[in-house]
């Protein structure tokens, strides 16, 4: 196997396609992370506003048993 | 024969199980993508026809194919959360929609930046790239239907009947360059006068793996945090939510 480009310049260039070779890889590649950031912090966020709700009750009972 | 997949079913077996998938998956997924995107862009021999604007061949088939395969997965849990009524299969339905949605977009992206140079425009209206747009407006649909019903119950049976009738448009995606006249090249060959050569077919092939070993992390991932979302009062998931989500 053996590198098809001469140099780096070469291999950005893509034989005159390179606007679209990278364009498209770009987009590709920038959706993608977009993805997997929404993905990963996902578990983040359910898990705060499930604190947030568990918190409220808590503060609730025990203003009802502060109450009574 | 099924009692001992039954404790599986349970949302905290399930939870921990992917758990313990994702780690591996994602390693395998990003070697896998590695290897054939930069044995695609730098070994691979530039095309007699296309020149290297093929190369973007190794991100649009892969996207392509993997589409329609997360579709099918998807269809798939649907059916099963709708017929057994088992949650589980839902939130797993609509854990790969908003997956399967971007890498459709992809696709589609990735065709039209390789159209531009070799068909000479962006975007045609044959069978091959309407049915494409179809697909990502039926993930759309489904995410969307999922979305607007508080009730989840009723919102996967809605979104699950939605996408198991689009399962129709599957098989006229693969075949549409067979059945209509189009702008877009036949299926790859594997064997015969015309197959791909194997310095291309084996990258591609690699990275089509690894689209569907990547699709198959994230939607564990996102199952993970659809688990967590649907069983907010549980006990277990209380804990974790004030041991983790507090900080």
């Amino acid at each position: 196997m053996q590198a098809q480009f001469q140099s780096v310049s070469d291999f950005l260039n893509m034989g005159g396609y390179g606007f679209y070779v990278w364009l498209s890889y770009g987009v590709a590649y920038v959706s993608l992370a977009i993805l997997i950031g929404f993905t990963l912090t996902r578990k983040g966020r359910v898990l705060k506003e499930i604190a947030a709700k568990a918190k409220r009750e808590q503060r609730l009972a025990q203003h009802r048993s502060a109450k009574e | 024969m099924w009692k001992w997949l039954h404790p599986y079913a349970e949302p905290q077996r399930a939870y921990r199980l992917a758990g313990k998938f994702i780690p591996w998956l994602s390693i395998l997924a990003i070697l896998m993508l590695l290897t054939g995107t930069t044995w695609g862009m730098v070994f691979s021999p530039t095309d007699y026809q296309q020149g290297d604007s093929y190369r973007i061949i190794f991100v649009h088939v892969p996207a392509a194919s993997m589409s329609m395969s997360a579709y099918i997965g998807m269809a798939i849990a649907a059916f099963i959360g709708l017929v057994w009524q088992i949650k589980l299969a839902d939130w797993m339905a609509a854990s790969i929609a908003p997956i399967g949605a971007v890498i459709t977009f992809i696709a589609l992206v990735t065709g039209s930046t390789w159209g531009k140079p070799m068909w000479g425009t962006w975007w045609v209206w044959d069978a091959r790239l309407t049915s494409e747009l179809v697909l990502l407006f039926l993930y759309l649909g489904v995410i969307s239907l999922y979305a607007s019903f508080e009730d989840k119950v009723l919102a996967a049976r809605a979104a699950g009947i939605l996408s198991i009738v689009g399962v129709i448009n599957i098989p006229i995606i693969k075949y549409s360059v067979d059945w209509w006249n189009s702008l877009h090249q036949g299926s790859i060959k594997m064997t015969g006068k015309t197959a791909m050569p194997p310095d291309m077919l084996v990258p591609l092939v690699i990275n089509i793996l690894g689209f569907g070993v990547m699709i198959g992390a994230l939607s564990l991932i996102r199952f993970r945090s659809e688990i967590l979302a649907r069983n907010g009062m549980r006990p277990w998931v209380r804990e974790l939510a004030l041991a983790e989500g507090a900080k």
